[in-house]
């Protein structure tokens, strides 16, 4: 399905990754969005509320994230594409949610725009620290996808891929900015609405005595979708439920529920790798990267080729699922990897578990609140082709 | 068999055709709730309110919280949905805006909706969002065993409150009465005729609705503090009403075994948060704005 033009503003744009990622929302065909204020993310939401009146929709400003994290719940219920927008101590009172988004498979995107943390930590700095708290912040086993832009023109990008996926798998699908992608203002290129390919809600074309709101098959683990008004009498709950959506709270239920949320997303791992590879055929190091780190990590891969080392850049752009099979077969031919990332080593210990020590990892850890240096990554890199 | 028995039986099978079936999910039967418990007596009301209140129950949907009172969503034969601890108001907002052709309502506990969800509650009645909540109060944490609620009176034991509560509770009325609610009414599942047309009132009425429902739950509550059973809570409830259509809410708090007001206390008209927006935008943006309602475009 092609693009609502309604929400598409086609043309050349000098935009900050905030405003670009909310106008990736409205060309994919969000109209709703609840939200509430945080720093560095706060731009998004402030763009939809001016944005959404004459397009045709609803912002409205919740009290506080639990709330907003919800809301948008309801109206994907409703029948919307919706957007969750946040940051830092946001995301950490959304966790609950998560897991009821996850549970209830219903298809949301979710934007956290990384600041450095724990607690208030830096509001207004960057960080890429909440690559874990994503995918084990909420309790309970579950599965989620997370892309990272490094650029405005990606967060406009990425975003409709993640509403296109959050429709295809009906999980959450995270947009995993950070601050300096967030605000920094560059060229942005929105295409014509018939140029951009959105991915329509997976609705039933049951008839509502036939329809149950959970039933997949062993070859479609995504079950098929309806929204509230339709007559189709649906019940939701984040209990563990069966295939009529009504909770059953036994071993068997939840063993086979839970199986499925997983497996909806494990079993296409291999169609969910999204990266962007350079120089990695015959390389010695590998650098993985991701989000505005690699940004950094390629002005020290030009170095150490220009240095005659053989480095290559793997960058990820859907960081979960981890491409655990490429990391693994890329291992087969390299050194060494090193891993560069605006924390103190979340995605090191994902390279780490695929390689199984086979071969070295280096973590090029950072607290948050800039970029590296990248002479910083370019020592590693040369250590490791040691 | 005499004819008699026949007729008997005959009768026996009408009278089992209860009119408030159609109204539950008859798959899901037998329900949670322990004997003596008012939690579905108010769903009865509520049942024949759906059926007076003339509504396409198509597009009337059920949102619940947490606890015993929250499972209601999941009996009835509506769009329902069962979500977190405190959050049944912001969904019930996102589903509302997300198709304002829905009649929206959200049937929860005294904890849920007070506590944990209090802050919900406040805003929603402020921008009175066009929902309806009806709050089953049986002064305790049912779900999770019988601890101290905000709304339990200061002398009763709870679980959490072994040598009795010592905190003020909330005067549930006067709150959504301070907050903007529209109309305001309280009953005790001792006044099902009141309280089923209360809530069909209220289901036909736009703004946000609050109903307080005062229900026994008597394997916790009455139990410990020694109020006998289901039927002796009943008892109370009929003996200790007033009824006092129009009261100021703030005089209507209600103590431990006291005196019980009910009756509907406010009933006014107040644009809609969604009216608001439409007019406010209508106004500032004229023909570049088209009012938003019906379902989402495209779908
Ligand atoms: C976030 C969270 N905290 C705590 C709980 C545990 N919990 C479940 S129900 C409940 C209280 C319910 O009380 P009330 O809303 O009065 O409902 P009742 O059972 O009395 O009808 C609590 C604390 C929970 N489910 N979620
Ligand atoms: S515990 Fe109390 S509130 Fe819960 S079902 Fe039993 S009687 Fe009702
Ligand atoms: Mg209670």
């Amino acid at each position: 399905m092609k693009a609502d033009p309604k929400g598409v503003l086609t043309g050349v744009h000098f935009i900050d990754g905030d405003h670009a990622a909310c106008e990736g929302a409205l060309a994919a065909g969000c109209r709703f969005v609840a939200g509430y204020p945080i720093t560095p993310s706060t731009e998004i939401v402030e763009r939809f509320a001016a944005r959404i009146p004459k397009v045709g929709g609803v912002f409205i400003q919740m009290e506080d994230e639990l709330a907003a994290s919800i809301a948008i719940q309801g109206g994907v219920w409703a029948g919307h594409k919706v957007m969750n927008v946040t940051s830092g101590p946001g995301l950490s009172l959304m966790m609950e949610h998560l897991g009821y988004a996850c549970m209830t498979e219903t298809p949301s995107v979710w934007v956290d725009v990384q600041r450095g943390g724990p607690s208030t930590g830096l509001p207004t700095l960057p960080a890429q620290a909440d690559m874990m708290q994503i995918k084990w912040g909420s309790h309970g086993d579950y599965e989620i996808i997370a892309l990272s832009p490094n650029s405005p023109q990606e967060c406009f990008d990425l975003m409709i891929k993640a509403f296109n996926l959050s429709e295809e798998y009906r999980c959450p699908v995270f947009l995993m900015m950070d601050e300096v992608v967030g605000h920094m203002t560059e060229r942005v290129e929105i295409p014509a609405a018939d140029q951009i390919e959105v991915t329509e809600r997976k609705w039933t074309k049951k008839k509502p005595k036939d329809y149950k709101a959970y039933e997949t098959t062993p070859e479609d683990l995504v079950p098929e979708m309806i929204k509230a008004g339709d007559g189709y009498r649906v019940h939701v709950t984040g209990l563990t439920h069966d295939e009529r959506g009504y909770p059953k709270m036994d071993v068997p239920t939840q063993a086979q529920l839970v199986t499925r949320l997983l497996d909806k997303i494990r079993k296409n791992a291999d169609k969910l790798v999204d990266v962007r590879m350079d120089g990695c055929e015959g390389a010695d190091v590998i650098v993985v990267s991701f989000g505005i780190t690699s940004r950094v990590a390629t002005a020290a891969i030009e170095t150490a080729r220009a240095q005659g080392l053989k480095v290559g850049h793997l960058r990820l752009i859907i960081c979960w699922p981890f491409p655990v099979k490429l990391i693994q077969d890329l291992a087969k031919t390299v050194k060494a990897f090193v891993v560069p990332e605006l924390n103190m080593g979340q995605m090191v210990l994902e390279v780490r578990k695929a390689v199984e020590g086979k071969v070295k990892v280096i973590s090029v850890p950072h607290p948050g609140g800039t970029v590296h240096e990248p002479e910083t990554i370019l020592e590693q890199i040369v250590e490791a082709a040691r | 068999m005499s004819e008699s028995l026949d007729l008997h039986l005959a009768l026996a099978e009408t009278e089992l055709e209860n009119p408030v079936l159609p109204y539950l999910r008859q798959d899901r039967i037998p329900h949670i709730w322990c004997p003596g418990c008012g939690i579905g007596t108010s769903v009865n009301c509520f049942c024949r309110a759906l059926t007076d209140s003339g509504l396409d129950l198509d597009k009337v949907a059920i949102v619940s919280g947490i606890g015993c009172t929250g499972r209601t969503a999941g009996y009835l034969n509506l769009d329902s949905f069962h979500t977190t601890h405190g959050r049944a108001i912001p969904f019930a907002t996102g589903l509302k805006l997300g198709n304002p052709d829905l009649n929206v309502v959200v049937y929860s506990g005294d904890g849920d909706l007070f506590a944990i969800g209090g802050n919900h509650f406040f805003h929603a009645a402020r921008r009175n969002m066009d929902i309806l909540v009806i709050c089953v109060n049986n002064f305790t944490y049912g779900m999770t065993g019988g601890q101290v609620a905000p709304t339990t009176p200061v002398g009763p034991t709870q679980t959490t409150m072994p040598l009795g509560n010592f905190e003020s509770p909330f005067n549930l009325p006067f709150i959504a009465d301070a907050c903007g609610a529209t109309y305001v009414s309280r009953w005790t599942v001792y006044h099902v005729r009141q309280l089923a047309k209360a809530m069909k009132e209220a289901l036909n009425k736009k703004g946000f609705r609050f109903i307080e429902v005062m229900s026994p739950c008597p394997t916790l509550y009455s139990r410990r503090n020694r109020l006998g059973d289901g039927v002796d809570q009943v008892k109370y409830y009929k003996e200790n009403s007033v009824i006092k259509n129009g009261a100021d809410t703030k005089d209507i708090g209600l103590g431990y075994q006291g005196e019980i007001v009910v009756g509907k206390f406010v009933d006014r008209e107040r644009a809609t948060w969604l009216e608001s927006m439409n007019d406010h935008f209508s106004k500032v943006l004229g023909d570049q704005f088209k009012p938003y309602g019906g379902k989402p475009e495209g779908v």
